[in-house]
């Protein structure tokens, strides 16, 4: 079976994040961009599927300027096969990227959909979700841990009390949580290698879908800043505090 | 402009998140009705029906919705939402499991994690972790969002709106739940707690964990984490404060061998007060602590436990 992930170019999650001074946004501009983490945790789960010949063919997709070709080529290092990168300088949202998805999928027919539960950009959590809903499919959401059949699967997922499985008919969306794995460094000889695996380049156009945002930001402000308060010797210096200045024990 | 709460419960008990978001739902200023999809939670109807501004509960009790799948919830939330120019769920991992679906079937973007309604179709939320707040203005079309129940207040009790029972919508047949492994605790909730004391990697075993269940247990606090001592195996997922965690602003937050990444400070610098132990002065987390206390972890949580006995806690 084919498995689709979809996976986008974020701001590098150690990067200090700064707002713009005139409230229009974060400053990007000659700052470290990586794959979000989270969709790291789809290419690996599905590159796992592969190799357990689960999978057949692993397709990395991205939407977004053309650097995200590179973000594609990481996916193509840690063992994807190809890749398609629907090019868009402009800001794309959840449902607009899921519309894309879904034309990307009408096309591929893929079993599975691999997706990271967010971005850490925008911390939306809503593609995965929005992708299952307008193919009609079944989604696992959050995922711990994936078991594969040929016509169904049993995803774990992790939710606020625990842990919770869902047995899910294929085709199906699943997102991925923290451990569902931990990802593989690209070696350099497989770096070499995506270099000549195939990107196709598509526009969001050719999938006829309409990416105009359906949100306006409005502005973008630093939150509250918290002031470091003060050091204290010992711990029942700190249990006077809590109780007699601050009130909170 | 009548909005629609989707309740957060177990089928026994209504979460206090549902109360918070039906706060928010009173601020956008037209009359507020709750829907309770789930199994004999008839008594959460009724627990509903008595939070102040609640004008009506709609009780969909199906075995359909005993755990909110999220695909049986889309079928039904859509069945509903001609009546409404807004629906509202909490930003719960249920919440967040079927509210996008709706969003994606309605053709609207969903605003996620609101902290703020500055007016009926503008709202605050925060983006990177925290790092930035964006204002949104949502477009035509219903608004679908999602609520961060920390910054909003709980909706008080003694309304009396009718229960009406409403009839379960189409099984789409796509999924069902199987299992679930569930933390059991005698101590509050994380996102509901007073008090919250988290350990991190610095606690270096889960076993060292039982050191904060007994302060916790001296506070009546909740036990969290951080991701490092949850990816380490030290404890459960469900413990995880943090960006992709839970967020929480309890009154007093206690960060025990938690070095303080940006990721775990997004899910905690709400707190009202924040004490920090670390034996790394340097620790990013002082920034943000209202007391902090430079000190080897396992000599300060047993003195603690002991100077707590001795305060008659």
């Amino acid at each position: 079976m084919k498995v689709l992930v979809p996976v986008k170019r974020v701001i590098d999650y150690n990067v200090k994040v700064r707002v713009k001074a005139d409230q229009t946004g974060v400053d990007l501009a000659n700052v470290k961009m990586s794959m979000n983490p989270f969709d790291e945790i789809s290419v690996e789960e599905a590159v796992r599927l592969k190799e357990k010949g689960k999978a057949t063919e692993v397709i990395a997709v991205s939407i977004g300027p053309q650097q995200a070709s590179e973000t594609i080529r990481t996916a193509l290092a840690m063992g994807a096969d190809r890749g398609i990168l629907v090019k868009t300088d402009a800001e794309v949202e959840p449902l607009a990227v899921a519309k894309i998805l879904k034309a990307i999928c009408d096309e591929e027919k893929p079993m599975l959909v691999i997706t990271g539960k967010q971005a850490i950009d925008d911390d939306s959590n809503q593609t995965g979700q929005m992708l299952a809903a307008l193919l009609g499919w079944a989604q696992g959401t959050f995922a711990h841990k994936l078991e594969l059949g040929d016509a169904d699967a049993k995803i774990e997922r992790e939710i606020d009390g625990g842990l919770q499985t869902v047995d899910v008919k294929l085709p199906a969306v699943m997102s991925v949580d923290l451990r569902l794995n931990e990802p593989r460094y690209a070696s350099l000889p497989n770096i070499m290698k995506a270099k000549k695996k195939p990107i196709a380049e598509k526009t969001p156009a050719d999938y006829g879908v309409d990416i105009a945002p359906k949100l306006k930001t409005l502005k973008v402000t630093e939150p509250p800043k918290r002031q470091a308060g003060i050091k204290v010797k010992t711990v029942a210096e700190l249990l006077d505090k809590l109780k007699n200045e601050a009130g909170v024990i | 402009m009548a909005s629609l709460v989707i309740a957060e419960h177990d089928n026994k008990v209504l979460k206090e998140a549902t109360a918070k978001v039906v706060t928010a739902a009173s601020q956008l200023g037209g009359p507020v009705h709750v829907l309770v999809a789930g199994q004999g939670a008839q008594g959460v109807a009724d627990a509903a029906a008595k939070l102040q501004g609640v004008e009506k509960v709609l009780l969909a009790d199906d075995a359909l919705y005993a755990k909110m799948v999220a695909e049986t919830m889309e079928t039904l939330i859509l069945s509903l939402a001609d009546k409404y120019d807004a629906i509202l769920a909490p930003a719960t991992t249920n919440g967040k499991n079927y509210m996008p679906r709706v969003a994606a079937k309605l053709d609207v973007a969903q605003v996620s994690e609101i902290i703020k309604v500055v007016s009926a179709d503008t709202f605050e939320r925060p983006i990177y972790a925290g790092n930035a707040i964006a204002t949104v203005q949502a477009g035509a079309g219903k608004k679908v969002i999602t609520v961060r129940t920390t910054t909003f207040k709980t909706a008080g009790e003694g309304g009396s709106a009718s229960v009406e029972k409403i009839a379960a919508a189409s099984d789409p047949g796509l999924s069902k739940f199987a299992s679930e492994e569930l933390s059991k605790s005698e101590r509050p909730e994380l996102t509901a707690a007073k008090i919250v004391i988290s350990g991190g990697r610095g606690m270096q075993s889960g076993d060292n964990f039982h050191m904060l269940d007994k302060i916790a247990d001296k506070l009546g606090a909740a036990v969290g984490a951080s991701r490092a001592a949850v990816d380490a195996g030290f404890v459960p997922n469900d413990y995880q404060v943090g960006q992709t965690g839970k967020v929480v602003a309890p009154d007093l937050y206690i960060a025990v061998g938690i070095s303080g990444a940006i990721q775990h400070l997004a899910g905690m610098k709400d707190s009202k007060v924040i004490a920090a132990i670390n034996k790394d002065e340097e620790a990013p987390i002082f920034q943000v602590a209202d007391y902090g206390l430079v000190a080897d972890l396992f000599k300060a949580v047993p003195e603690m436990e002991e100077e707590l006995t001795k305060l008659g806690y």
